[in-house]
């Protein structure tokens, strides 16, 4: 079963600041990682390359230090690495970021299936993977927390809802997002990092993928940023003091205040 | 033809001079994240690393859970064996990485950050792994040490005695050859991973009035008949390691595998230790640096006074003493580690040194740490005052600090005698 995997490089914090001037992220001094959710996502790959045979192979897209996310995935069992990055992709929202690595995954070819994690830590929009099998015009089963049957045709998973699961048959080639209660992913071997360490990582360009320039990077993108903001935290409020005429007296000159 | 060089005087190299250049200063490459580097290759790093992921993973969350049901942690060794740690100290060619002290003291120095009690069940592996690869031959290798380097059997080292301590001479327990076999009989007790272990490596005597000299090492496997294990001991630190007595009763075990010569027994502890004391001292320096960041989160969080106890000056003094003892026992591991590693060749003195500074520093940065968190450090509720239980022991084991002592001081005298 030849699987691939998408991943996505995040800052470490879940309190990412924003620079006001260009409503950009800060991302210096901040350590990035792999999306939490996407290790669930690797881990379950490589266990079914375990059971099934093939390969894992592990697509991000993003600046060119996502090639240590990519090697990360290695050390854990996955195959090879391929790092869509170009900076016609820069600015990509979910639609043209899902369609730009639909066209990567459609380049490396061969897969029988995709798995992504349920959504990424930072962006938390939980439309990359959906809108990649849309893409690819093959089926979509998300919040799968469990493969219960596979087979090289057909998979049997759990899908995980607000009150119980859903069980459901999907063909082969599908893609699947994943949540936490998959798995437990593994710390990687000395063996595994060492070859994470000189494995290759194939770099994927506009040039290779050959994509509509209409469709990608920032003028591809429907989705537009008005305004982004840090949500000011509240403030203490003010405590009234004395006796309880003279507080309420003073509540109502306060809210009279607030009115005018 | 070639070019050659005119002849010509060359002015004498004036290091004071301008005429040359002079190294004022190295300044290693620090990353962002590392207070202090300690020249490590990007291979240690990785193990560094990688071992710190574990402990604190794996090893820290379970570590109260074993030290009160002093259950074997198979499970966490599990994930150890799965990560390659256990072929740290062991040759490439019999599935390991390096026959590398320094990588066993950087992994057993993180795993005892989080746990002492849970790093000895690997580090007592490494003492019982030394003897074969230094004095096994190439069948003995190839039998046992792809095994162990996978972590999928456990080794450990028997030469303790109930009469029989750091004197190897007092010895009790005998090997009488019979033919292709050695008959064993005897008793050995305090055996660290004793009862859990697959594979032993024995210390018995073939000739008893030739003292330590009559002393010989011999691989005992788990299962072999006459062979079995005494009581599990209940013991005040460590609690997750096992310790028990290995009880030899007419065990008849193969001529073959006697490591090294008959009468080499004391050699091969000796060099053993030599070996293994660096790792004693990395598991102790580990149990103090883990307590002293335990204890400078404490100092930080405490209120007292309106203020944050950090802030007063006798606190400050003595994290300031804890954390510079702590350095200064990673610098004489580190560096004992690679003068090993080296492959120089009496490194008995540095051993003892390491092992006994480190220990002592576990034991005085431990107490230390304890009484920073005050009475809340005396409660079991608190993880402190098991970093203190499992500091004890290192000035205990692999030879009392008394012991050592005695070996640097005659190593001391005979150099200087010279």
């Amino acid at each position: 079963m030849n699987i691939v995997v998408c991943i996505k490089q995040v800052p470490e914090t879940t309190e990412v600041r924003i620079n006001p001037e260009t409503n950009t992220l800060m991302r210096e001094g901040v350590k990035s990682i792999i999306n939490p959710f996407d290790m669930y996502a690797i881990e379950e790959a490589v266990r079914l390359k375990e059971r099934f045979g093939g390969k894992v192979s592990v697509v991000t897209m993003g600046p060119p230090q996502a090639d240590s996310a990519l090697r990360e995935a290695i050390s854990m069992g996955a195959d090879e690495g391929f790092l869509v990055c170009d900076r016609a992709f820069a600015g990509s929202d979910t639609w043209a970021t899902s369609y730009t690595l639909a066209g990567a995954i459609k380049k490396i070819g061969g897969f029988d299936l995709i798995i992504c994690g349920k959504q990424a830590s930072d962006g938390d929009t939980a439309q990359v993977g959906p809108g990649i099998s849309t893409h690819l015009n093959i089926p979509q089963v998300t919040y799968v927390k469990k493969i219960e049957e596979a087979t090289d045709k057909v998979m049997k998973v759990e899908r995980m809802l607000e009150e119980g699961f859903e069980i459901i048959e999907t063909p082969l080639p599908a893609l699947l997002t994943v949540v936490k209660e998959i798995n437990e992913p593994r710390i990687p071997s000395l063996r595994g990092l060492m070859k994470a360490k000189s494995a290759k990582v194939t770099v994927l360009t506009q040039k290779e993928l050959q994509l509509d320039p209409q469709q990608i990077g920032l003028c591809g993108s429907p989705t537009q940023v008005v305004k982004i903001f840090t949500p000011t935290p509240r403030v203490g409020g003010q405590m009234l003091t004395g006796e309880v005429p003279d507080i309420a007296k003073q509540l109502v000159d306060l809210v009279k205040d607030e009115v005018n | 033809m070639g070019c050659t060089r005119p002849e010509r005087k060359w002015p004498a190299p004036c290091f004071n001079g301008i005429t040359s250049t002079t190294l004022l200063r190295r300044v290693p490459f620090v990353g962002k994240e590392d207070k202090m580097d300690y020249l490590l290759t990007d291979e240690q790093k990785m193990i560094k690393e990688l071992a710190h992921k574990i402990a604190e993973d794996k090893i820290r969350p379970a570590a109260a859970k074993y030290d009160i049901s002093e259950e074997y942690p198979w499970d966490v060794l599990k994930i150890m064996a799965e990560s390659d740690m256990f072929g740290l100290f062991i040759p490439e060619e019999y599935g390991g990485f390096a026959n590398s002290v320094m990588n066993l003291c950087l992994a057993t120095e993180e795993f005892s950050r989080a746990c002492g009690g849970i790093a000895v069940c690997y580090a007592a592996s490494a003492l019982g792994t030394f003897p074969i690869v230094l004095f096994g031959n190439d069948e003995q290798k190839k039998k046992y040490l792809p095994d162990l380097a996978k972590g999928k059997k456990v080794a450990a080292f028997a030469i303790t005695e109930p009469e029989a301590g750091s004197d190897a001479s007092g010895i009790k327990t005998t090997a009488k050859k019979e033919g292709d076999y050695y008959i064993l009989n005897g008793l050995k007790h305090f055996i660290t991973n004793g009862g859990d272990a697959e594979t032993y490596v024995v210390i018995a005597m073939t000739n008893k009035e030739k003292g330590a000299r009559g002393a010989s090492a011999f691989i005992v496997e788990k299962g072999t008949p006459g062979f079995t294990f005494g009581k599990k001991e209940d013991k005040f630190g460590i609690r997750a390691s096992s310790t028990r007595e290995l009880i030899f009763t007419d065990c008849k075990i193969p001529a073959k595998n006697l490591l090294a010569k008959e009468g080499m027994g004391f050699i091969v502890t000796m060099r053993t230790f030599d070996m293994s004391r660096p790792g004693v001292a990395a598991q102790a320096l580990g149990i103090a640096q883990g307590a002293l960041e335990l204890a400078v989160k404490y100092v930080k969080e405490r209120v007292q006074f309106g203020k944050s106890i950090s802030s007063f000056q006798g606190i400050q003094w003595m994290i300031a003493d804890m954390a510079t003892e702590v350095e200064a026992a990673r610098g004489l591991v580190y560096s004992t580690a690679r003068m090993v590693d080296a492959g120089c060749k009496d490194v008995s003195k540095e051993s003892a040194m390491a092992k006994m500074y480190a220990s002592d520093v576990a034991m005085k940065v431990t107490v230390d740490a304890l009484q920073l968190f005050g009475g809340y450090g005396y409660m079991k509720d608190y993880p402190i005052e098991k970093y203190v239980r499992d500091a004890k022991i290192t000035q205990i084991y692999e030879g009392t600090n008394q012991v050592q002592r005695g070996i640097i001081a005659l190593q001391i005298i005979k150099e200087l005698a010279k």
